[in-house]
């Protein structure tokens, strides 16, 4: 190994009621690729907080070293100028700004007072370059692909000097095709000298790129594993990670004869009238009872908007066609009507549309369903915490209580949060929209685990995802949309991944 | 240990605590500069009757800005249904149980109108509140016109804003209202029994709850505040009609915020509209019963000031909407949505009207009151503000 680029020594960090650094040490050699893994809680978020500065030097005990100097940051701006860029799990770009205005945001190129735009321009431009991102500096960050907006997230970290770029889960919401762009990328910059932390549940992606690769488990250093020693493999990280081996990530389930159909729908036409086009076209499909319904497709393809449109169309879009629950034709004017009904759905957007950030735990686990702890109105606090408590224990949410706010808890914990919300409510038809996204080996089992549970106890799922291998791993049958149509239909022993991408991409 | 304690919680708490310390400021600067004038019975006990229309506005403001919204139009929307109500009694004869419920109704119709345009055409509340605020401006001028101020010549209904709870006949203590030493007790009691009961609950889930010796200081701190207000009321007159009626509606707007599943409801809205649309919950709907609630509040504002002043005025419910907003985010509400409790009002309320009726006392002119009004409003918004960002 080189010399270290960075050490951290014995960081310990905590929160109330949570230690979530325990005497860390970490050790990163200059210009590798250095993949931090871990469960989800691990701290691997809160560790690279520490280093950039999110949480001040006097909040965390340890040592930093960056190039050998010990470093002392009061906030981000000082890790900025040590050289220090990370980009957050989520996006931190201005939708309505432009790309240069998101580029050189904070770090404008000024001539006096003023900022000098012609430079900004071109500068802009030179750094999209740099991250292989062809788009016009002018349009708005709104208009691009989630892809691309991470593309620019690093095009904006480029723009300053830096020693040591930290990535963390940049690819969770990203499509293969992108995230193969940006693991690309970050090759290159490699080849350039630039310093790279990445920190990724997707464990493919982590052997095929990283020098080394340090797990976290509990707030505490496991191992440091070096890839040019062979010692960087699927069953040693999720053995470090978890704790245990893993055989089958995918859960066998005895595929039963499915029930009638619970859910049809026929000759499905939306219209989004924000945009100006139409967006789900003569879409068919049905569910049956204990039947788990694939929907595979690009990103962009229309299966976020299918989900929605169904759930009670809370968008507005303008819809034609007929909608059949057990049999019966039925609209749902919003989504209330859709889960008396029986359906829930699980949102892929967790902040922005699935959780209430400052609120509790058990308050929203219990929003979508409150009327069942209620008496007339009035809600039975003690049941309310009970059934809180029963989710945290069942989906083994890393939590020191159901009282903590849910902006306190790690990405992958406020993941399973959702899952309770809506398990809670007890559904006939369950909509799972990205339903593994930021979350780790082990909780990904237990959730695949208890999908299977779930429908051979009668409920009906559909699983929207971009992860073909869980696609493929979990359905029972495969739809296939792409540009707001269903381009295929495939029973899953016909569903094969070349055959799944040729009608994605058609 | 105690100090770090202490220390601990009130800098964990600021944002709770601070109203708190910013009356205690203020009352104690009055009391130097009027040389005890501001605290003595009567003042207190007028202060309290004043405090009542305010409070009642800045429980359903509370609301309003909960779920992201404003409403400026309820100062002269009080005005106006005062104007009504006198008009009612005076001029059609109507009894007054048939007078207060009907205004009632037409204050809640009246939020529901300022609600339409926001919850279905998704109008700036800012924008549609203001239409209503000239417009209801308009409406009180156009009735009082004719005869500029209405005097009201019901007792029932003037009781309202000037009487005092009759005493029960036990005179134990000489000169003190006996059945308000009663209800202070009653109301100290009752608070102590439930916070020890809710931290038992707490420490049985594990929860967080305050250091022990902090908790036993805050017992102690606050039945020591109701103790001595109640001790000073009856010294007096004891408990106003208006300070009933001003209870009664935090009590019930308590109960419904914290343990109803409309009260989860609102909070949601406010906490992530989109969240809590795609759980099932009614966003338009909130948004009219907040409104509605808002209008309903504003009409027994309305009925409160007319029946202190025993008539009704050309200009009534001037600015009240300024000190209802100022006093809910005195109170702890948030500019951001879904944070703010309505038992805090009142406290943002007292603040609000210590103000003025200390100015008063002070004889400063009504033009540096506007002056001070108003920097503490943007004084109250600016520490929200300050305050949220260090906790985050
Ligand atoms: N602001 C906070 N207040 C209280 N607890 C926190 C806070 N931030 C993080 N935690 C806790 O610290 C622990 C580590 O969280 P962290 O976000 O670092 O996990 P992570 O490894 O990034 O997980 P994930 O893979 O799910 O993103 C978790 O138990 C979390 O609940
Ligand atoms: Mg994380």
């Amino acid at each position: 190994m080189s010399t270290p680029i960075l050490e951290m020594k014995n960081i310990t960090k905590e929160f109330p009621g949570v230690k979530a650094l325990n005497n860390v040490s970490f050790r990163v050699a200059q210009g590798e690729i250095h993949c931090l893994v871990g469960e989800n809680g691990a701290g691997k978020s809160t560790l690279m907080k520490v280093l950039s500065g999110v949480y001040p030097y006097g909040t965390y005990s340890g040592d930093i070293l960056l190039g050998g100097a010990v470093q002392r940051y009061r906030g981000i701006r000082d890790s900025e100028h040590a050289g220090v860029a990370i980009i957050y799990q989520e996006l931190a770009l201005i939708p309505e700004l432009t790309v240069y205005e998101n580029i050189f945001l904070g770090n404008e190129i000024r001539n006096g007072p003023l900022v000098n735009w012609n430079e900004t321009i071109k500068r802009a431009g030179e750094m999209l370059d740099k991250v292989r991102l062809k788009v016009n500096p002018a349009a708005k960050i709104k208009d691009l692909g989630v892809g691309k907006q991470q593309l620019v997230e690093i095009a904006k970290a480029l723009s300053r000097d830096i020693k040591l770029l930290i990535l963390d889960e940049p690819t969770a919401a990203l499509n293969e095709d992108d995230s193969a762009n940006l693991l690309n990328l970050l090759r290159e910059l490699r080849e350039n000298g630039v310093t790279c932390i990445l920190i990724s549940h997707k464990l493919k992606e982590v052997i095929e790129i990283a020098d080394s690769v340090t797990v976290l488990r509990d707030g505490q250093t496991i191992c440091t594993l070096d890839a040019h020693k062979g010692e960087v493999f699927e069953g040693a990280l999720i053995k470090h990670m978890v704790g245990r081996e893993i055989d089958n990530i995918y859960p066998k389930r005895e595929h039963k004869e499915p029930g009638e159909v619970v859910l049809e729908v026929r000759g499905w036409n939306a219209y989004d009238p924000g945009l100006g086009r139409t967006i789900l076209r003569d879409v068919s499909m049905y569910v049956r009872r204990g039947e788990i319904v694939g929907v595979a497709g690009l990103m962009g393809s229309g299966r976020t908007e299918l989900a929605m449109s169904i759930f009670g169309n809370p968008l507005g879009y303008q819809i034609k066609g007929e909608l059949l629950m057990k049999g019966k034709p039925q609209t749902f004017r919003e989504p209330q009507d859709a889960i008396r009904a029986g359906v829930a759905y699980v949102t892929e957007d967790r902040k922005g549309n699935g959780l209430i950030l400052i609120q509790d735990v058990k308050e929203n686990i219990t929003l979508a369903n409150l009327h069942a702890i209620a008496h007339r109105g009035v809600i039975d606090s003690n049941a309310e915490i009970k059934i809180a408590n029963e989710y945290k224990v069942s989906l083994n949410i890393k939590t020191p209580s159901v009282e903590q706010r849910v902006s306190n808890l790690s990405g992958g914990n406020q993941q399973k949060v959702c899952l309770g919300k809506w398990l809670f409510v007890k559904p006939d038809l369950l909509i799972l929209d990205e339903p593994t996204r930021g979350i780790d080996v082990g909780a990904k089992f237990e959730i695949y685990t208890l999908m299977n549970r779930l429908v051979d106890q009668g409920m009906s799922i559909i699983m929207i995802s971009s992860e073909l291998p869980e696609v493929l791993g979990m359905s029972d049958r495969v739809y296939i949309v792409s540009s707001g149509r269903i381009t295929g239909e495939l029973p899953i022993a016909e569903a094969t991944p070349e055959k799944v991408m040729r009608l994605a991409t058609n | 240990m105690f100090f770090q304690n202490l220390q601990k919680v009130l800098r964990q708490n600021i944002r709770e605590y601070g109203m708190y310390i910013a009356l205690f400021v203020i009352m104690l600067i009055f009391a130097i500069t009027t040389k005890g004038t501001f605290v003595s019975a009567r003042n207190l006990s007028n202060l309290l009757n004043q405090t009542g229309y305010i409070a009642v506005l800045a429980v359903g403001m509370t609301l309003v800005i909960v779920v992201r919204h404003i409403d400026l139009s309820v100062g002269f929307l009080a005005g106006f249904i005062g104007a009504v109500a006198a008009i009612a009694l005076a001029k059609w004869g109507m009894p007054v149980y048939v007078v207060i419920p009907l205004v009632l109704v037409i204050g809640a119709i009246a939020g529901l109108i300022t609600a339409f345009p926001v919850a279905q055409l998704g109008i700036p509340s800012f924008v549609a509140s203001l239409a209503g605020w000239l417009i209801y401006r308009g409406f009180l001028q156009l009735v009082t016109a004719g005869t500029g101020t209405i005097i009201i010549a019901d007792k029932a209904f003037n009781a309202i804003g000037n009487d005092f709870i009759p005493d029960i006949p036990i005179k134990i203590l000489p000169n003190m209202h006996f059945l308000t030493l009663l209800v202070g007790v009653a109301a100290i009691v009752l608070f102590v029994l439930s916070e020890i009961s809710r931290r038992q609950k707490q420490e049985v889930y594990s929860f967080e709850v305050l250091p022990k010796d902090i908790f036993i200081l805050k017992l102690i701190f606050i039945s020591a505040l109701v103790g001595a207000i109640t001790w000073v009321l009856s010294s007096y007159n004891g408990i106003s009609w208006t300070v009933v009626i001003m209870l009664a509606v935090v009590g019930i707007y308590h109960f419904i915020t914290t343990q109803t599943v409309l009260g989860r409801h609102i909070y949601a809205v406010g906490g992530n509209p989109d969240a809590a649309e795609l759980s099932g919950i009614s966003v338009k709907r909130i948004i009219y019963v907040v409104f509605g609630s808002m209008g309903m509040l504003s009409a027994l504002s309305g009925i409160l000031f007319a029946s202190r002043l025993q008539s009704a005025t050309t200009t009534a419910g001037t600015l009240f909407e300024l000190d209802a907003i100022a006093a809910a985010y005195v109170g702890g509400v948030s500019a951001a949505g879904g944070v703010g409790r309505v038992a805090g009002s009142i406290i943002g309320a007292l603040v609000m009207t210590s103000l003025t009726s200390g100015m008063n006392l002070m004889n400063v002119d009504i033009s540096y009151q506007y002056i001070v009004r108003g920097a503490v409003l943007a004084a109250a918004v600016i520490f929200d503000v300050a305050t949220r960002r260090a906790s985050k």
